[in-house]
């Protein structure tokens, strides 16, 4: 009945390349074996249209846009993320947008460990044209950056306050915990819209342990996958939404300040079963 | 990181355990659980493949039909070709004849090699080199200032006519950055560039202009071991446009399984030079290919352990050692100078982390206390040198005049001797190649709780009392509640650990 065995076995392949990981990839298949036997599909190019609109279908959720319509201002976004995720560009290129939005933006330096990352968010708040908070000296507790990030933003009448964290790795007990700190510097003065966690699209499966370690800790609200303009299919995205009900919000295609977009479930299994 | 691996494979190989031969479908399942458990460790599809085929073929030879015990052959096997994966034999860094020596950084954004850049020239320089950063990212905002602040905390100068974000040449600078160097005789150039994906042409380019322009040395593509499956293609990416001589493996200190290293090394075939394990300018260390995969083999970083503990313990000495085992004349002169190794080692506690499996025994580690190795060097001191080479001499008065003599209690001499005593004898047992101990570790400490402990091998119990052989029966009571005064506590702070 079903003669295509080796086209199926290429789209696991092609699903695990991807980084969708092993029991993703096989439940996948299997799912999609079905729908083959059902609707009859068996050439390549029959299955990989069948992938194509099995994964936006899975992929597609009512939670992506950003949380930007409470009426409670100032909005508070909270970014986080292991080391080198990309969490100061996107920070760039997500206020460059709000601003052309016509929001009003203060973006808080909370990153006071790594080396001149004060500088590089303040190049892009400079391209942006956001106020931004620097700690007031080297290796300030970034809890109380973040708090008078919130504090300029209420006296300003900003809407949008935007705070960019330190790099972690999910296993730094010490450093997961400061950032828990930070979270309830901010909920001091106004409710956190979104906490966005960073993930590199190149990362494997340890984004799946990113996810839930700052979940525990920060209370993600969202997804941005960055640096999905490489080779990098960013798979594990799937997992996330699927496993810990994250929903993917932005990604990052680039190092322009306008190379943001918002996820696009279809473009994304476009681009995945294009893929050989 | 590999912890999970670990794990992984350890599960694998306990259905293989007592079993008398290995078959074609041991085999098989046994690789299906490899593939899974690679994949899930990040390791690239065709990595994989690749290798568990290696594997098959390899164990379905006619040495594993000769083979005594199959898991040590599958178990073998694996890691022989884990250590091929990860680049053999471990190189060292290549230098130039002529100064400067060019090293070039190059690798994906964000994989850290503007940190990388920093510890390297704080390594160099503490290998008595005058190192020059050169700051060539000029694309990144303020990724000069980074190098900047870096080359400040390292007291290592840095090139940067270009203030970066976007304008300036990072050929022109690289390339005039070589002048400078042999001008103010700097004997290392490290040029830190842009971070660029491997699908971006115009930037791979670039990359390829700055090698052109710096005839570098070493090419170290830097790598974050977090990557996926997508390293082959970046790995490809590099290797084809710029050529890679060297890898660095970066954040390795995160929980991640690290496939990466495998897919990596297999693509570039250019070995895997360094990892950094930290935030922290100093945690920079070389990568051991062979301990890697030991590593993935559940062995722990027992090689990294004896590195250290190599450092201190003269080759020949342990040539003596081992020599004395054999013959059995282990005495507590030996015991002594064991322990001093161990001191000189420093904190103990640091190299007892290092050890696979002493998770749990960390209540234990924060109770001991280094104190008693001076205790113990007190009372050995003590001793006349007849007494340090056969201790059956130490009847109860000579006992008495070494606690008087080491401002210690009869009973503190007691358990001491009781202590060697074990140590004795679990080391001659090692010596006869009976208990799978850590090879080529301290023996003072394999001999206590911990040796038995973490290998989850065989454990030998020594825990039977000795009685005393005295005929005098008062005191072979006295001697006993001695002995086995000590026996008890040794199950209480420091003495778990045989000291």
């Amino acid at each position: 009945m079903f003669s295509s065995n080796v086209d199926l076995d290429d789209l696991e392949d092609i699903l695990i390349r991807a980084d969708f990981g092993i029991d993703a990839a096989v439940e996948i298949t299997e799912e999609l074996k079905r729908e083959a036997n059902r609707s009859g599909a068996a050439s390549d190019a029959e299955l990989r249209l069948l992938l194509k609109d099995l994964l936006t279908k899975r992929l597609t959720r009512s939670d992506s846009a950003l949380n930007l319509s409470s009426g409670d201002l100032p909005y508070v976004i909270l970014v986080v993320g292991v080391n080198g995720a990309g969490k100061t560009t996107t920070i760039g290129k997500l206020s460059r947008w709000l601003k052309d939005g016509d929001w009003s933006v203060v973006l808080g330096a909370a990153d006071t460990f790594r080396a001149a990352a004060v500088d590089q968010l303040a190049t892009w708040a400079q391209r942006a044209d956001a106020r931004i908070v620097r700690p007031e000296r080297e290796g300030q507790d970034p809890a109380s950056v973040a708090y008078q990030t919130v504090e300029l933003a209420i006296r300003e009448q900003a809407d949008i306050a935007i705070i960019d964290t330190a790099g972690r790795l999910q296993n730094k007990k010490d450093l997961m915990d400061e950032l828990g700190k930070v979270r309830r510097a901010v909920e001091k003065q106004a409710r956190i819209s979104e906490v966005l966690l960073v993930i590199d699209a190149t990362t494997g499966q340890n984004a799946m342990a990113q996810a839930k370690a700052f979940t525990e800790v920060a209370n993600v609200t969202g997804i941005v996958m960055t640096k999905l303009d490489g080779s990098a299919k960013g798979g594990i995205l799937y997992a996330l939404q699927q496993e810990l009900d994250l929903p993917v919000k932005l990604v990052g295609v680039g190092e322009g300040i306008n190379d943001f977009a918002f996820f696009s479930p279809e473009e994304f299994a476009k681009g995945l079963v294009a893929y050989k | 990181m590999f912890g999970n691996l670990s794990e992984r494979l350890s599960d694998t190989f306990k259905n293989l355990r007592g079993r008398g031969k290995l078959s074609a479908a041991d085999i098989d399942a046994t690789l299906r659980d490899i593939r899974r458990a690679l994949l899930e460790a990040d390791v690239a599809l065709e990595v994989v493949k690749t290798f568990t085929g290696k594997v098959r073929d390899r164990a379905l030879g006619d040495e594993v039909s000769k083979a005594l015990n199959p898991a040590q052959q599958v178990v073998q096997i694996v890691n022989d070709e884990l250590k091929a994966i990860l680049g053999g034999e471990a190189r060292k860094l290549a230098f130039s004849k002529t100064p400067p020596t060019v090293i070039m950084l190059a690798g994906l954004q964000g994989s850290g090699k503007t940190t990388l850049a920093g510890k390297l020239a704080k390594w160099l320089k503490e290998q008595g080199h005058t190192p020059l950063l050169v700051a060539a990212d000029l694309q990144r905002p303020n990724a000069v200032t980074q190098l900047q602040v870096l080359g400040e905390k390292v007291g290592v100068p840095v090139f940067a006519p270009e203030p970066g974000n976007g304008t300036g040449n990072p050929v022109k600078v690289s390339q005039d950055s070589i002048t400078f160097a042999k001008k103010q005789q700097y004997s290392v150039v490290i040029v830190d560039t842009a971070g660029r994906l491997g699908v971006d042409q115009e930037m791979m380019q670039q990359a390829s202009d700055i090698r052109k322009a710096t005839n570098p040395d070493e090419v170290l593509f830097v790598v974050d071991s977090m990557l996926g499956q997508d390293a082959v293609n970046v790995a490809k990416a590099f290797h084809d446009g710029v050529g890679v001589s060297g890898v660095v493996l970066t954040k390795l200190d995160g929980d991640s399984r690290g496939g990466a290293a495998l897919s990596v090394a297999t693509i570039t075939g250019a070995p895997i030079l360094f990892s950094s394990t930290g935030e922290g300018l100093e945690a920079f260390e070389p990568f051991y290919p062979d301990r890697m995969a030991s590593r993935i083999l559940d062995m722990g970083d027992i090689l990294t352990l004896i590195e250290q503990a190599q450092k201190t313990f003269d080759e020949e000495e342990s040539k003596k050692l081992a020599q004395k085992l054999a013959n059995e004349e282990f005495t507590l002169q030996d015991f002594l100078e064991q322990m001093q190794q161990l001191k000189k080692m420093g904190n103990m506690k640091n190299l007892l982390g290092m050890l696979p499996g002493v998770g749990q025994m960390k209540k234990q580690l924060e109770e001991f206390d280094e104190r008693e190795i001076i205790r113990t060097e007190a009372i050995i001191y003590s001793m006349t040198p007849l007494e340090r080479e056969n201790p059956k001499v130490l009847n109860g008065s000579r006992r008495m005049r070494i606690a008087k003599g080491s401002g210690t209690t009869v009973t503190d001499v007691n358990q001491l001797i009781n202590r060697f005593e074990q140590a004795a004898k679990v080391m001659k047992t090692m010596a006869r190649g009976g208990v799978p101990n850590i090879p080529g570790t301290n023996p003072v400490l394999a001999g206590g709780t911990v040796g038995g402990g973490f290998m989850g091998g065989k454990k030998k119990n020594d825990k039977k009392k000795k009685g005393s052989k005295s005929g005098n029966p008062a005191k072979r009571a006295a001697e006993n509640a001695g002995l086995n005064f000590g026996s008890e506590n040794s199950k209480g702070s420091g003495s778990a650990f045989g000291l």
